[in-house]
C-alpha cells in the first residue's frame, strides 16, 4: 500500500535526490502557518492550488465560548492572521463561527476530504491520523507547508514500511486506545524512525473508522513518518454520502481505484511486530514520553528492569517528574482533573462511551473533568442525542471544540502539581500545562477516573 | 543534554508557538528546564552553565526532536546559537526542518556518542570541528570519524540550494502530473 500511493504521486525522482511527491490535500492551522504564508507574501508567489488546500482554527482558540476576546492577544492575532492569509490567497477557511470547523484531523475526515489512496499533509505532527482511510498522511514543518502552497508539491525520501499485526478479540472495557498504547510500549518511542506502520490483522479490521483514526494518529509517537490502514467496506460506508466524498458516477469510479490500494496478498514488509488483544488491558501511561505505558493492573518498572542504561536514566527522570516511585501500582493513585478531547479521542464514539459510563454517577468532588468535543458537528451529534445534559448533570464542564488541554496553548490547561487523566496523545513534560502531570488513557479509563477521583480500572463499573 | 527522546515541546513549549514570525524564539528555547518555577535560572541545567555559552554545536541523547512537528524548534536553536547537533539518531520531522534552516543534524554511532560525551565531561571546552564537505567530524588527538548525509541535503546546505527553487523548477512536471490526474 506504501508503495503504490508512492509511486501513484512521484512528479519527479532524479538521482540522488529525494522524490518531488504531489500532494492531494493539504490542511492548514493558525499554528505552524502564517510564516510560510509570509514567505510566499514576500516572494510575490500564489497558492498554487487553493482547491486542495482547507484552513481551520484549533490550536490557540478558546473553548468556553466562541469569543477571541477569551484567549490570550498573541492568540488572538494568530487567528486573525489566518483569516487574513486565508482571504488574501484565496483559500477555504472553516472560521471560528463555521458550523463545519473543528480539530483539523477531526474534519478532515468528517467531511470527507480524506480519501483512500490520497497523499495528505497538514503542518501537525498528528495528520498521521488520516492514514486510517488507506492514505498516505503525514506531518510537515513550516518550510515544507510553503512549499505545498507554492507548488503543490513536497521533496521526501521513501519510509520502509512496518507491519503492525493486532490479532485477537478485544475483551470488555477495552479500546482502541489501548491497543495503541500497548503497541507504544512494545515498540518504543523511537522504534518507527524511517518508517510508515500499517496496522492489520482482524482486530484493526473489527474496528469502526473512528477507533481506526484512534490508532493511526498516535504512530507518530513511536516516530513512524505515517500509519495506515488498508480501506474497505468500513472505510467506503464511512465515505459514502459525506460533503466532499465523490457521488454519483464518481463514487463508482472511486470505489474501484480504492479497493486497488490495499497491500496485496502476501506483501513483503521490512519489519513487523506483533500484539495480540485476547489479553490486553485498559493501558495507561506512567512516564512522560507514551510508550511508557502499561496495563493499569500492573506496577510501574523496576528501574533494574530496563537493561539499557540510557533508557533507565530516562524512565528515572520521567517518574521524578510524575513524583511517582518504581514498582509502585497507579490503579487508586488520586487525580485532578480528567480531559476528553484531542485529535486522538474526541469523536462522537468517544463520547457516547464517555457518556454511558458517565449516566446517572458524578465526577467525584473537587476534580475538575473536561470534555471537548472534536468539532462543531461533533458537538451537535452529542447535543442530539443528549449526552451533553449527562456531562454536565454529572458536574464535568461542555466546550466548544479545539485541541485545548491537549497541548495548552489556549487557556486549558493543568496547573503545576496536578495529576490528570486524559484521553490525548502526549505526556509530555508540561506538555498538558507547565509542571502538569499526565497520565494517557482511554475515554472509558479517564471517564471511570473522574468518576472515582482516582485512577480507576473501568472494567470494575462497566 | 545526554538524556534521550527530547521532544519539541520541551524545546520550545506550546505557549511560545503564538507567534506569526520566527524572531526571537532562542529565548524560550528549553524554557521550562532552564528556569526553575520561582523564576531564576536553574543552574543545574546543561545551557545555564558559563562554560557553554557560545557553544555553536548541541551534543544530544537519542531520537532528538520526537513528537510535534513544529519548526519552531531548530528555529529556536537557530536563535541561541546552536548550528550542529550531534546524536545517535534524530525524529524524522525534527531532521527535515533542520536541515530547510541550516542546521545540521550529525548521526554518530554509539561509541563515538560515548566518546564525544567522555570528552566534554573531562573538558568542557574541548572542540569538536564537523565539516560537511568530507563529512567528517574530528576531535581529541585528531580523532576523526565519517558521518552520513543524504547527498541532496548537503548540497542544499553547502551551496544554499533553496528546495522551494528546486521544486519550482519542476513547474512542467507538476502541470503534466496534473492534467494526468484530471480533477484528483
Amino acid at each position: 500500500m506504501l508503495s503504490k500511493i508512492w509511486s501513484d504521486h512521484v512528479v519527479a525522482q532524479e538521482p540522488e535526490s529525494p522524490a518531488v511527491l504531489y500532494i492531494d490535500l493539504h490542511l492548514i492551522h493558525e499554528v505552524t502557518s502564517p510564516q510560510a504564508f509570509t514567505g510566499l507574501r514576500e516572494a510575490g508567489r500564489q497558492v498554487r492550488r487553493p482547491d486542495k488546500t482547507f484552513a481551520t482554527m484549533d490550536h490557540s482558540t478558546p473553548t468556553l465560548a466562541l469569543d477571541l476576546n477569551l484567549v490570550d492577544k498573541m492568540a488572538a492575532a494568530q487567528v486573525r492572521q489566518l483569516r487574513k492569509n486565508c482571504a488574501e490567497f484565496g483559500v477555504t477557511l472553516y472560521d471560528l463561527d463555521s458550523d463545519r470547523r473543528g480539530i483539523v484531523h477531526i474534519i478532515g475526515a468528517e467531511l470527507g476530504l480524506t480519501q483512500p489512496g490520497m497523499m495528505i499533509v497538514c503542518g501537525d505532527s498528528h495528520t498521521s491520523t488520516h492514514g486510517a482511510f488507506g492514505a498516505l498522511a503525514f506531518g510537515i514543518g513550516t518550510s515544507e507547508v510553503k512549499h505545498v502552497l507554492a507548488t503543490q508539491c513536497l521533496l521526501q525520501t521513501k519510509p520502509n514500511s512496518f507491519e503492525v499485526r493486532v490479532d485477537g478479540r478485544m475483551g470488555p472495557g477495552v479500546t482502541a486506545k489501548d491497543i495503541i498504547l500497548a503497541v507504544m510500549a512494545k515498540v518504543g518511542v523511537d522504534g518507527g524512525i524511517g518508517y510508515v506502520f500499517e496496522y492489520t490483522g482482524p482486530a484493526i479490521r473489527a474496528l469502526d473508522m473512528e477507533q481506526r483514526m484512534t490508532v493511526c494518529n498516535m504512530s507518530i509517537e513511536a516516530g513512524a513518518r505515517a500509519g495506515m490502514i488498508a480501506p474497505d467496506d468500513t472505510t467506503f460506508e464511512y465515505l459514502a454520502g459525506r460533503e466532499y466524498a465523490p457521488s454519483g458516477q464518481a463514487w463508482e469510479t472511486a470505489l474501484r481505484n480504492w479497493r486497488q490500494v490495499a497491500t496485496d496478498e502476501g506483501a513483503i514488509y521490512d519489519r513487523t511486530v506483533s500484539l495480540d488483544t485476547g489479553e490486553l488491558e485498559p493501558m495507561i501511561t506512567y512516564g512522560t514520553n507514551p510508550s511508557m505505558g502499561m496495563p493499569i493492573s500492573d506496577r510501574i518498572p523496576t528501574l533494574n528492569e530496563f537493561s539499557d542504561v540510557n533508557k533507565r536514566q530516562s524512565v528515572e527522570k520521567a517518574l521524578k517528574y510524575m513524583d511517582l516511585e518504581p514498582g509502585q501500582r497507579l490503579l487508586g493513585h488520586e487525580i485532578d482533573v480528567v480531559f476528553i478531547g484531542s485529535c486522538t479521542n474526541s469523536r462522537i464514539t468517544d463520547l457516547r462511551l464517555a457518556a454511558d459510563l458517565l449516566d446517572g454517577r458524578k465526577v467525584a468532588d473537587g476534580l475538575r473533568m473536561l470534555v471537548v468535543p472534536g468539532s462543531q458537528s461533533v458537538k451537535r451529534q452529542a447535543e442530539a442525542e443528549g449526552l451533553h445534559e449527562i456531562f454536565l448533570n454529572a458536574g464535568a464542564e461542555w466546550r466548544e471544540a479545539g485541541c485545548s488541554m491537549c497541548l495548552a496553548m489556549n487557556g486549558d490547561e493543568l496547573e503545576a502539581g496536578q495529576y490528570g487523566v486524559s484521553t490525548s496523545n502526549r505526556n509530555y513534560e508540561g506538555r498538558q500545562g507547565k509542571g502538569g502531570r499526565s497520565f494517557l488513557a482511554s475515554p472509558l479509563t479517564a471517564t471511570a477516573s473522574a468518576i472515582m477521583g482516582e485512577i480507576t480500572d473501568p472494567r470494575t463499573m462497566l | 543534554m545526554a538524556m534521550r527522546d527530547v521532544d519539541t515541546d520541551q524545546i520550545v513549549p506550546a505557549r511560545f508557538l503564538k507567534v506569526i514570525d520566527k524572531e526571537g524564539l532562542g529565548e524560550h528555547l528549553f524554557e521550562d528546564w532552564r528556569i526553575l518555577p520561582d523564576g531564576s535560572p536553574n543552574s543545574e541545567f546543561v545551557l545555564n552553565r558559563p562554560e557553554v555559552q557560545g557553544a555553536q554545536i548541541l551534543l544530544a541523547g537519542s531520537n532528538f526532536g520526537c513528537g510535534s512537528s513544529r519548526e519552531h524548534a531548530p528555529w529556536a536553536l537557530m536563535d541561541w546559537g546552536v548550528r550542529a547537533v550531534i546524536s545517535t539518531s534524530f525524529a524524522d520531522i525534527f531532521r527535515n526542518n533542520a536541515i530547510k534552516n541550516g542546521l545540521l543534524p550529525v548521526t554518530v554511532e554509539a561509541e563515538t556518542h560515548g566518546e564525544l560525551f567522555g570528552m566534554v565531561d573531562r573538558d568542557p571546552h574541548a572542540e569538536v570541528t564537523i565539516d560537511l564537505v568530507s563529512q567528517t567530524l574530528s576531535f581529541g588527538n585528531e580523532h576523526a570519524v565519517g558521518f552520513p548525509m543524504d547527498p541532496f541535503a548537503r548540497l542544499s546546505l553547502l551551496e544554499g540550494v533553496d528546495q522551494l527553487g528546486y521544486l519550482l523548477s519542476m513547474e512542467e512536471k507538476i502541470s503534466a502530473y496534473e492534467a494526468n490526474h484530471d480533477g484528483s
